[in-house]
């Protein structure tokens, strides 16, 4: 793990439709939040670390470098990561392994998106390949969709009952969200809005997905010495596990998500968790689809496989229930996606350190964060802890 | 009173030429021909449609050629209803993942030869494990469409 590293502070802008900023002005918006929150300035940082999606998400290419002054990274070095959907995850790592390797003593990670600028779904089928894949990738949805397929036929969970949890995710994110001043979708929906919303990808609804966000998020990062230092309660990485799947999609069994499941588990090595759900407090799941969040749930340890429908129908990742998942009302009511990841990480930092106001899950000391991206391809978790 | 701010409105259109290689130059050229070709590697026993050059689990190069059987099962599916950007068909048409005979992986396509006003209906025909055949295209371009979609068996 190399040295302790702490997150100091963090920053997210209101996310949504945001035609009153341009891009840099955004990103600006949201490091200054991060800054004021760790109680540091520029000056103090060692290192920057942008993150986005593919770059005609905006079209404009290498976004970091139109806004170097934005991002604070005149004089400094500055890398960008780039995993789709999982970039977040991707940066905070970057962060972490920065700090942890000695190299720097604090790193400023910016994950950001515009997402209302351009076609998201049209720059989302660039990610597919152009000589099998792309005439038949129907943007995000088709993808995901087809994954939630095979895990309800893998584990004969009947369609009623799948449609029933898949609801009550959304509804429960939806409720969430609404004690999260940052989301962008805050709207109470019943069960019945969304099994009678319209179909995007059978049985995938309109409100079993994700929004279209603008947004940004900023995560400071700092050694044990400085973090000691500035922060009265910093937020320790315990665990980072990221795991990579091959591009063509069909080849390996989404069903059991191999790259979700062996990042959760890597983290969990680090940390040192054997039983996530009694041990883990609170979890930030990227859940940009109602069914894939509980996909993500068995992967990642927290009921055995095939039966996250029925924990979701009893309320276990429910405020309130055993293990909250997503009190911020999740991806699925905001997506900013090269943010997304960061916001997760964000979150959990919240908290632990007792910071995250209406939607502060009583006592949690210790959560997970989490970032899928690509055709199904990658997944990143985080572990961070009120304990060193 | 909420201000009303501009947009500048432009467009990005890149022109490309992806190269295929010899591999897939290859599996291209056997879709004129209707025959859906594949790699076998000699590692591991593995067989991949579309053909690759190297073999995704073990890396080695893949040498040997296989003719696939163009018929297969349904691993996944799903009913697209809304409209994606330079997608080729207008919704709704249904898109799926399918496991050709003697392979070792999926491969996308479309499925046809399914009445597809209403999905609920669909739901009852296709599942995984449903028997599809590939309906070819009278006109060949050496492209993935040659194939026009993949039926279910009688
Ligand atoms: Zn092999």
């Amino acid at each position: 793990m190399g040295r302790a590293v702490a997150v100091i502070g963090t920053g997210q802008t209101k996310h949504g439709r945001r035609p009153d900023v341009s891009y840099p002005d955004m990103v600006r918006e949201v490091i200054m939040v991060a800054l004021e929150d760790a109680g540091i300035t520029l000056k103090d940082v060692d290192g920057v670390v942008h993150g986005t999606m593919p770059s005609m998400m905006e079209g404009v290419s290498s976004t970091h470098l139109y806004f170097a002054e934005a991002i604070g990274a005149v004089g400094k070095p500055i890398m960008k990561v780039e995993t789709c959907g999982s970039t977040g995850q991707s940066i905070a790592h970057c962060g972490f392994f920065w700090v942890a390797s000695g190299m720097a003593d604090i790193v400023l990670v910016v994950g950001s998106e515009k997402m209302n600028e351009g076609d998201s779904q049209a720059t989302m089928t660039t990610v597919f390949d152009p000589y099998f894949q792309r005439v038949f990738a129907a943007g995000a949805p088709g993808t995901f969709t087809m994954q939630c397929m095979e895990w309800m036929y893998r584990f004969k969970i009947p369609e009623d009952k799948g449609r029933e949890a898949a609801a009550m995710v959304s509804v429960s994110n939806h409720d969430n969200a609404m004690d999260n001043p940052y989301a962008h979708i805050r709207m109470k929906v019943t069960m019945d809005d969304v099994k009678n919303s319209r179909i995007v990808t059978y049985p995938v609804r309109l409100l079993d997905v994700c929004p279209s966000s603008d947004g940004a998020c900023a995560v400071i990062f700092a050694s044990e010495e400085k973090a000691k230092k500035i922060c009265k309660k910093p937020a320790w990485i315990k665990g980072v596990g990221f795991r990579g799947e091959e591009s063509f999609f069909g080849e390996s069994d989404k069903s059991i998500w191999p790259s979700a499941t062996e990042a959760a588990q890597e983290a969990y090595r680090q940390a040192g968790i054997k039983d996530p759900l009694k041990e883990l407090d609170v979890a930030e799941i990227y859940n940009p689809f109602t069914y894939q969040e509980m996909i993500f749930c068995e992967c990642f340890g927290f009921c055995p496989r095939g039966e996250a429908p029925d924990y979701v129908l009893k309320g276990t990742f429910k405020k309130g229930g055993e293990l909250p998942c997503c009190p911020s009302g999740g991806t699925l009511c905001t997506n900013p996606i090269g943010a997304t990841g960061l916001i997760r990480l964000a979150e959990t930092v919240l908290q632990v350190t007792g910071k995250a106001g209406a939607r502060q899950v009583e006592g949690a000391k210790i959560a997970l964060s989490h970032a899928m991206g690509g055709v199904d391809q990658f997944n990143g978790v985080t572990i961070v802890s009120s304990n060193l | 009173m909420p201000k009303e701010y501009r947009t500048i409105r432009g467009d990005v259109a890149l022109p490309y030429k992806w190269a295929l290689g010899k591999t897939w130059t290859r599996f291209f050229d056997g879709l004129k021909e209707e025959k859906i070709l594949g790699t076998k590697c000699t590692q591991c026993g593995k067989v991949f449609v579309p053909a690759r050059t190297f073999c995704p689990v073990c890396l080695s190069d893949m040498a040997e050629w296989v003719e696939v059987k163009p018929e297969g099962e349904i691993l996944t599916w799903t009913f697209v209803s809304a409209k994606y950007y330079g997608q080729v068909k207008d919704p709704p048409y249904i898109i799926a993942t399918i496991k050709l005979v003697g392979t070792d992986c999926g491969f996308h396509h479309f499925i046809g030869g399914v009445d597809l006003s209403d999905a609920k209906q669909v739901r009852q025909k296709l599942k995984t494990g449903t028997k599809v055949k590939a309906v070819w295209r009278p006109e060949k371009k050496a492209e993935i469409l040659d194939i026009a979609y993949f039926a279910p068996l009688k």
